[in-house]
């Protein structure tokens, strides 16, 4: 099998086995990682609210926050987990395509070019 | 190492969106000229790559989480130019999808992570490996350094950024108005967690990976050395 063909199937396989990711800090009772904390929590851990954070962290309001699916904010992790899967798939599908299209337009063109 | 909306005030966020224009640019005018059409197809897996990798969270139990992100590898696979271009993809569609890493801190989150973290190790793994054979084991151990030190180097600046916000932005009574915590807080938690765990979970993966390819096709690292 070409080393290509390989590398495409191991990145499959580390999709498969993304959900790793959410399952194992929720087991080892380890929070977001540092700095990266929403709103509420950081009024917790400090006792205040920046008021510069509170404004500047409403910008953007992502359509898969967290990589999961909105208002799945309680569901049971097992559901998390698919959540979590489910966006891999989109974040890979879509950091693919937007990679091979820049490199297409970027890469050194050759006359005698084989196709991909 | 995804600094959300909210932690960096104005001008950190401003500085670093200026910094990194001229970064893009460059860099996708070295990969116009070195980017063989072949090569396209692994810096879309390269990509893919470092996406899945920071989807990994991996626990200090109790405490917090932290991620590899695969830039080192890329770099020496792809050239440091070209893995900038591809960690910037997978950072700004983690940003705008998932939310992970903040908007206005894209420009400072893609400095750390796509400029810093794939060149320092770039070059740390070519200082390393420097004369060093094709098949010999030195590779290996400099792939493995680049991914330590390059991991580090982000997560050191990463601190420095955080740690800035108060001294730079603050009410008259003093209250942190973005990121609430100081250097000689922000910066030992990012190192410390970078030096004791998440850097050799880089170190291992990046050696691994490079271990693997230069056993099984060497040719895709040399034409990443500007063949």
């Amino acid at each position: 099998m070409k080393i290509i063909s390989k590398l495409w199937i191991f990145i499959v396989l580390l999709i498969v086995l993304s959900p790793l990711g959410l399952l194992l800090p929720d087991h080892f009772k380890a929070g977001s990682a540092w700095g990266e904390w929403g709103p509420d929590e950081i009024k917790n851990l400090v006792g205040f609210m920046p008021q510069g954070l509170e404004k500047l962290s409403h910008l953007w309001s992502a359509p898969f926050p967290d990589y999961a699916f909105k208002g799945w904010e309680d569901k049971p992790l097992l559901n998390l987990s698919f959540a979590y899967l489910v966006s891999a798939v989109i974040g890979i599908v879509l950091v693919v395509f937007v990679t091979l299209i820049l490199g297409k337009a970027l890469s050194v063109k050759d006359k005698k070019q084989e196709s991909l | 190492m995804h600094i959300p909306d909210g932690y960096l005030g104005p001008a950190t966020c401003g500085f670093f969106y200026l910094v990194m224009l001229p970064i893009w640019s460059v860099a996708s005018g070295i990969v116009k000229k070195t980017l063989k059409a072949k090569q396209v197809p692994i810096l879309a897996i390269g990509a893919a790559f470092s996406f899945v990798m920071m989807m990994f969270n991996l626990p200090i139990p109790g405490g917090t989480t932290g991620h590899a992100v695969g830039g080192a590898l890329l770099a020496i696979l792809l050239g440091p130019a070209a893995a900038c271009i591809a960690l910037t993809v997978a950072l700004v569609i983690q940003a705008l999808l998932f939310g992970d890493g903040g908007i206005s801190a894209l420009g400072a989150n893609c400095f750390n992570m796509a400029f810093l973290l794939p060149f320092a190790g770039y070059y740390i793994y070519r200082l390393i490996s420097f004369n060093a054979k094709p098949g010999s084991n030195r590779r290996v151990i400099a792939a493995g350094a680049a991914g330590y030190l390059s991991i580090n180097l982000a997560a050191f600046l990463a601190g420095v950024e955080f740690g800035i916000q108060p001294l730079l932005h603050h009410t008259s009574s003093g209250q942190a108005l973005y990121c609430p915590y100081g250097l000689n807080l922000s910066v030992p938690v990012m190192v410390f967690e970078h030096l004791f765990i998440f850097g050799w979970v880089e170190a291992v993966i990046t050696a691994l990976v490079i271990k693997y390819l230069l056993k099984h096709s060497p040719e895709l690292l040399i034409d990443g050395e500007r063949s």
